[in-house]
Formats: structure tokens, C-alpha cells, sequence
């Protein structure tokens, strides 16, 4: 039922949408969900870059836009490129006081895809150069725009086109790429998961993000009901599932200081998480130990960075 | 109205193919895509808002009562306000024909 | 009339885009354009140039870069070659398309493989369908003139598309050479600062860049096109300006001892002034040859290449590429198109030269001009070889 008093909090959020209804993307959508909030979070005075990708196609089939704030894509891997000129040329020109000088957050949104696949090295490049934007993942662990084929982020075991479940493999055969670990090593100033079905702690950490200079990354799991072969109805329980199990933990890392921004005493079984989605049904029960063991193990990790650095 | 994409000529396609209104996908009907409806019992509704919050299409509007209303212009039926209401408030019913 | 400095062209290029007060400067190392970013690079921390520089990570982010700086509508520079163009050129169809007037300065120079740094233009060859306006330039001191003209053009209201300037790597890049430089005073005047058309800022919502249906895309596509076409008038009208303000008048095509002639070479880029030495010599044996600049490729000049060519009996063009199992080299291929429809039109022979650099000399030239003609004159209608290749 009442899952977490944080989510009450609701009614505090503007009632601006930024984001206009009317997009093209599956009925319950996660990722829809997750752009929707990230546009209440930075408001109007932002800028957009997005990853080609199943935001960018349906929310801008010409000549519609869904977007109520400035918005641009190029191409599918150069997102943080775009954004790095954008946040550039918007720093020189009020630098030249060509355009009046005011706060205006650059952000970049690429799937997982566009960010741990073929976007990876201009997220490198961008991170490196230490542009102020906000690079936001919006990870539905599949490139899901072109009909479900794997990712690098795609989760152990799924099953996707290019992972599919054979006679001789059975689904996706690596682990999910850790990206926030990858943004970390760059020595950022804020990196930090986040999960619509958390919609204050996500709203939390896009506006921290904004207000941190330099860039910051954030990886918001975005659950697919197409992709993950799941009911549209249950997208925000999954998310709640996927944190409550371990398998994708909320945490913040701002200047190196870990916080688990949302902990539980005990985590849930796995399988309560798999038993939804039909990506995972063909898992054996083996698979499924194998997989917990890890997703504690990488669990206990953050719990003890977290628990550095009073 | 924003003419639909196979009335434009060339010369009317903005600069570089620039979309210059803001947010008009709000034209277009995906309402037409449920098949399943949220229906609300006003009685069992906190006013939490949980239903507004989460929903993918921003289909549900505060009214001057305080309840959060769904558009039904735009609700793809997804179902997730009623799975989601922490009351029960909203169920999902069939689509009737008109 | 300005100061005539003796100076490396590529640092006369950078000095050109520093005169045109760019914003954002963002470019990746490649020989040899690496003379140019390297001097940006200088003036930008010497504090002569109010702009941001970023060495980024590979060409494709160059661009990319210039495309999103542009967007909000500052002023974008970047150049490169060979591979570094290859790799960005899925981002060159894209700047076209969204119409944003970047500037980039091509040092050309052969594409892999095998790999090769020295010139030859299969580089800018292999996106002549970019969309961009394509200029070539024979010395330094129109690589220097055609960064203020190149910004001038693609800025213009009634164009708004980004344009290339072409210099051949080493050849021209790297020698030095006498430089007028423009005082700062008349560039000022001759190129305004950039006023986009569209631009992105919270002021004002708009989305560039949206996908486009069957239903959509071929109006979006012929409207670029026209906009590419209609450039010329406006190509024109700059160069007339430009050569009112320094003397230096340019054309879309232009001729050397081209009236009378029966012969005439074709060339691009800085070979036609090798060329122009053999037709010197040819004219003094008597020969009516002469020789076809063209320094506008895209758009191409049909009107002014025409009129330049369809009064003479042979064409020898020489391409500084292959096009691999084609029907000739590139600018072969676009000077037979050009002419097709003609009934009295030159016959054409196509010599492909100095691939990967290798010198062409005035008697290489006097070479293909004699080896054309006969071969014309034996029947040859479909005549195409790699000069100069070791059997």
C-alpha cells in the first residue's frame, strides 16, 4: 500500500508541466515519466540536448514537438558533444554580453545506449573538459527504439533480440556496465542514481545537479513495459522493485561522499522482481542465485561507501 | 491548428526544419490508443496525488474541488494511477463505444 | 591596402578566424591541419581571441560541438582532414540540414588505404553531398581571404548553411607564403556580427532537429536544396564586395588563357597554379590551350562553367581522386553531368594526378595535354587513367 512517505511530498512539485502530453511514447512509459519530471525539476531556463532514441522519436515527429523548452538532437553518440558546445557557446556569448547573462542549465539526455554504448566517448570527452551540465541517463537497459536489441546495459540474463533465449545461450551473457562508476572515475562533482517511482528523491537530485558547478551525472533506471515484457500498469512498481531488491540502488555521490539516498534494512528477493517481467522468465533457479549473490554483494559495497566519510 | 505533416509544402517548412510551437504535440489524440479507462470514486480519494504524479501522458489535472481529473484526450489506459492509488480510488474500466 | 607579411599559411588561416571574432572553436589534431588548431590555440591563451577552444575528443565531437554551439548562436569554427573528415562526416549532412552556418577548413589529404598523410582531395570528395558550400582556394592568400568570405556567405539570412574552405595539406598548408592582411576595421565592417534566425534559448521554446516521416521528408530536403542553389547570387554579390574592399576579385569559375583555346585543363585547389605554368609554356610553342579554374564546387557553378567550357574541343580534367570503380574521377564525372545536354560540347579526358601528394609538375601537365589530345583525336571518347603510375 503506503510504500514510502517520501512520495507524498507530491503536491510541493510546480504544476508546470514542461513537457507536453500528446508524445507518442507506449502506454506506461516509464522514461516518458522520467523526462516529465526532470523538465519540473529544471523548469524553463534550460536548454536540451537529446540522443536520438525513443524519447527524441516520440516526442519530435515534425512537425510536432512535445518539448516546452529549448531542445536539439543531432545524432544518437554525440550527445554530451552537443551539450559541451551548447554550454560553451552560451558561456562565450554572455561572456561577449552578446546574450544577456542568466542562469541557464544545459542538459544532455541520452538512453543507455547513446550513453554506455556508442555515446561513451563524447560522455568521456565532455566529463573530462569539465563542462557545468547535467548529463541524465535514461536507462531502459536495451536500445528499445529500434525493437529491444541489447546494450552494455542490458541486465544479466535478460532477454532481448540480440540476447535472445536459444538452445545454447540464454539471454544477455555479461553483467550491466556500471555507469555511474564509469562517470565517477572522472572525478565529477555529482553522480547519482534515480527511479521515477521515487519522484521526489529524483526531482531532489536533478535540482542538486543544476545547482552543483561542473557536470554531473545522473542514471535514472527507466522501465519498459515493451521491452521488459511487463504488464504497463505495474512500470512504477517495477521501478520500487528494482530499488527495494537491490538490483538498482539510489544513491548519491557528491564530490566522492556516498549516500544512499534510499536504504532499506533488509532487501527483497529478486525473484519478486524477475516474476513480473517477462525478459527474466526462462531464468533458472540457479541463474537467479547467482545473480542475487552479486546484486548483494555490489549492494554491500555502497552500503560501506556510504557509511564512510561522516 | 498545426497542419498535419503531408499538408506541408516546402516553402512552408520552417529554417532547418525547426519545430516553432511549443508543446503541440498537445493536438494530438492519444486517447485514441486506450482500451481501458480510469474511473474515480471520489469518496475514497485523499487527494494524495499520486495519480498526477506518475503519470507518463500528464493526464490528470487538478479541479477547483481538489481532485486530480483525468483528461481523457490524452489517457492511453495504462493503468498505472489505479495500480498506484494508495486508496483503491481509481479503477480501470472498459473503453465503451461511442 | 593592408600589411603583406610573409607567413605559414595555416597560421594565416588562424589568424583569419581570429579577425572574424569566432566564438567557439572546437577541433581535433590530424596532419597536417594541426598547424592551424595549434595557432588557435596560442591566440586563444594569449588573450588576443575572446573565445572557447576545446582540443575534444575526436573529429565527430568536433563538430558535433560547432553544431551546438551554433545552435544557440555563437560563431563556430573547426577544421580537419582526411580520416578526422571521414569520421565526422555523418555530422556534416546534419549541420546542413539544421542550416547552421559553421565554417571548416579542410587541409586535404588523402583518405586510407593505405594511410597517408600527404594531399590529395579524396577527402572533401567523399561528402560532396553534404549539403555544405564548398570552396577551393589556390594560394594562401585566398585561404586566407575566403575565412572572412566563407563566414559572410553561410551567415547570410537568405543562406544560413555552413561552408568548407578548402586548402590542400602541405601544399599549401605548410609553405609559407606573402599574405595582405586585412585591417581588423574592414573585416568588422564586411562581416557583422552573427544574428541566427533561429537559436536556442528559454526565451524562446523551439525543437531542432525532429525526425522526419516519408509524408514530410522530401519537402524538407528541397527546401535545403534550393537554399544551396540560391546561394550563388549571394556567393557572387560577397565576392564583388570582398573585391571592392581589397582588390582581390573572385568567380565562381575562372579562366587563364581560356578565350581562343581548343585544349582546356580543369583543375581544383592549388595545382591549377602548376597548371597555369604549363599553359604558359604551350601557349609559347604556339598551342591554343588554357586552363578552368573552378574555385566554387558546391554549389556547382553550372551557369559560369558553361559558359567557360562549351566553346572549346577538349577537356582534360584533372581529378586529385578516384573514384573507386566509377566512371571517372569526381570532377570528371560532375564536368561530363554539367555538359551533357549540349549538343555542340569538348570531349573529355580525365587524368587522375597527384594522388597522396606526389608532385605534378608544368611538364606532367604539358604530358597530359599532349597524351589527351592524341588520344581524342584517335577516338577515345571514354578516356581515364591514374597519371603517372609505374607499370
Amino acid at each position: 500500500m503506503i510504500e514510502n512517505l517520501n512520495v507524498f511530498a507530491v503536491r510541493t512539485l510546480t504544476q508546470k508541466e514542461y513537457f507536453a502530453p500528446g508524445h507518442r511514447a507506449c502506454q506506461g512509459c516509464a522514461e516518458a515519466l522520467a523526462v516529465r519530471l526532470v523538465a519540473k525539476a529544471l523548469g524553463r531556463n534550460v536548454i536540451v540536448a537529446n540522443a536520438t532514441g525513443c524519447m527524441e522519436v516520440t516526442t519530435t515527429p515534425l512537425p510536432f514537438t512535445a518539448w516546452r523548452v529549448p531542445w536539439i538532437h543531432v545524432a544518437f553518440e554525440n550527445t554530451a558533444a552537443v551539450a559541451s558546445g551548447i554550454e560553451s557557446g552560451l558561456r562565450v556569448l554572455m561572456r561577449k554580453k552578446r546574450i544577456p547573462s542568466k542562469k541557464v542549465t544545459t542538459v544532455a539526455m541520452a538512453g543507455d545506449g547513446g550513453t554506455a554504448d556508442i555515446g561513451l566517448q563524447a560522455l568521456s570527452g565532455a566529463l573530462e573538459r569539465g563542462h557545468n551540465f547535467i548529463y541524465i541517463c535514461t536507462d531502459n537497459e536495451a536500445y528499445m527504439n529500434t525493437g529491444i536489441q541489447r546494450s552494455s546495459s542490458t541486465p544479466f540474463g535478460a532477454f532481448t533480440t540480440t540476447s535472445p533465449v536459444g538452445k545454447v545461450q540464454m539471454g544477455q551473457p555479461t553483467w550491466k556496465k556500471n555507469m555511474p562508476a564509469i562517470a565517477l572515475a572522472h572525478d565529477i562533482p555529482y553522480v547519482a542514481t534515480a527511479c521515477p517511482s521515487y519522484p521526489m528523491d529524483l526531482v531532489q537530485k536533478v535540482k542538486k545537479a543544476a545547482d552543483i558547478p561542473g557536470p554531473a551525472y545522473i542514471h535514472i533506471l527507466s522501465v519498459c513495459p515493451t521491452g521488459w515484457r511487463s504488464a504497463p500498469e505495474l512500470s512504477i512498481k517495477l521501478g520500487r522493485l528494482a530499488v527495494e531488491t537491490g538490483v538498482f540502488p539510489l544513491y548519491e555521490v557528491e564530490r566522492g561522499k556516498y549516500r544512499l539516498t534510499i536504504d532499506f534494512p533488509k532487501l527483497k528477493p529478486i525473484k519478486e522482481y524477475f516474476k513480473l517481467q517477462g525478459r527474466f522468465r526462462h531464468l533458472t533457479d540457479e541463474m537467479i542465485e547467482e545473480i542475487e549473490r552479486r546484486v548483494h554483494q555490489e549492494y554491500e559495497k555502497l552500503k560501506e561507501e556510504s557509511s564512510k566519510g561522516g | 491548428m498545426t497542419k498535419p505533416e503531408n499538408e506541408w509544402t516546402w516553402k512552408e517548412i520552417p529554417v532547418g526544419n525547426v519545430v516553432l510551437e511549443p508543446g503541440n504535440t498537445s493536438q494530438y489524440r492519444t486517447g485514441d490508443w486506450k482500451a481501458l479507462r480510469p474511473m474515480l470514486n471520489k469518496e475514497r480519494c485523499i487527494h494524495c496525488g499520486l495519480c498526477y504524479i506518475f503519470c507518463p501522458d500528464m493526464s490528470y489535472q487538478l479541479d477547483k474541488e481538489g481532485y486530480f481529473i483525468v483528461d481523457l484526450f490524452y489517457c492511453k489506459g495504462c493503468g498505472i494511477c489505479a495500480r498506484e492509488c494508495p486508496t483503491g480510488a481509481i479503477t480501470m474500466v472498459m473503453e465503451e463505444e461511442i | 591596402m593592408g600589411k603583406r607579411v610573409g607567413m605559414e599559411v595555416s597560421i594565416a588561416a588562424a589568424e583569419a578566424v581570429k579577425q572574424c571574432n569566432v566564438d567557439v572553436i572546437s577541433a581535433y589534431p590530424i596532419t597536417p591541419q594541426t598547424h592551424i588548431v595549434e595557432h588557435l590555440s596560442e591566440i586563444v591563451a594569449n588573450g588576443e581571441l575572446d573565445a572557447e577552444f576545446f582540443c575534444v575528443e575526436s573529429e565527430h565531437s568536433a563538430l558535433s560541438v560547432c553544431v551546438g554551439s551554433e545552435a544557440v548562436g555563437a560563431r563556430s569554427f573547426t577544421c580537419t582532414s582526411s580520416q578526422g573528415l571521414a569520421l565526422m562526416s555523418e555530422i556534416t549532412y546534419i549541420a546542413s540540414g539544421m542550416r547552421l552556418p559553421i565554417v571548416m577548413a579542410i587541409a586535404n589529404r588523402t583518405l586510407s588505404s593505405p594511410l597517408s598523410i600527404w594531399n590529395d582531395h579524396s577527402d572533401v570528395m567523399s561528402i560532396r553531398d553534404c549539403g555544405w558550400i564548398q570552396f577551393f582556394t589556390e594560394n594562401g592568400q585566398e585561404v586566407y581571404d575566403h575565412i572572412f568570405i566563407a563566414y559572410r556567405v553561410a551567415e547570410d539570412r537568405e543562406v544560413l548553411l555552413p561552408a568548407i574552405v578548402n586548402l590542400d595539406g602541405f601544399t599549401l598548408s605548410h609553405v609559407i607564403e606573402p599574405i595582405e592582411l586585412i585591417e581588423q576595421e574592414m573585416i568588422d565592417q564586411f562581416l557583422p556580427p552573427y544574428q541566427p534566425l533561429f537559436r536556442l534559448h528559454p526565451d524562446l521554446p523551439i525543437t531542432m532537429g525532429a525526425f522526419a516521416s516519408p509524408a514530410i521528408f522530401a519537402e524538407t530536403k528541397k527546401a535545403q536544396e534550393v537554399a544551396l542553389i540560391s546561394s550563388i547570387p549571394i556567393i557572387l554579390q560577397v565576392w564583388k564586395e570582398f573585391g571592392d574592399m581589397t582588390g582581390r576579385y573572385y568567380q565562381p569559375v575562372e579562366t587563364y588563357k581560356a578565350e581562343d583555346a581548343e585544349t582546356l585543363i580543369v583543375a581544383m585547389g592549388s595545382i591549377a597554379e602548376t597548371a597555369s605554368a604549363a599553359v604558359d609554356q604551350m601557349r609559347e610553342q604556339g598551342r591554343k590551350v588554357g586552363l578552368v579554374k573552378i574555385r566554387l564546387w558546391r554549389p556547382f557553378p553550372f551557369d559560369a562553367f558553361k559558359k567557360a567550357v562549351l566553346n572549346s574541343k577538349n577537356l582534360v580534367v584533372i581529378d586529385r581522386a578516384v573514384s573507386v570503380g566509377g566512371p571517372g574521377g569526381p570532377v570528371a564525372s560532375e564536368v561530363k553531368s554539367a555538359i551533357y545536354g549540349y549538343d555542340r560540347r569538348p570531349y573529355v579526358y580525365n587524368f587522375v594526378a597527384g594522388l597522396s601528394g606526389r608532385d605534378v609538375t608544368p611538364s606532367d601537365f604539358v604530358k597530359m595535354v599532349e597524351k589527351a589530345e592524341i588520344e581524342i583525336e584517335e577516338g577515345n571518347r571514354e578516356g581515364y587513367e591514374i597519371y603517372g603510375v609505374r607499370e
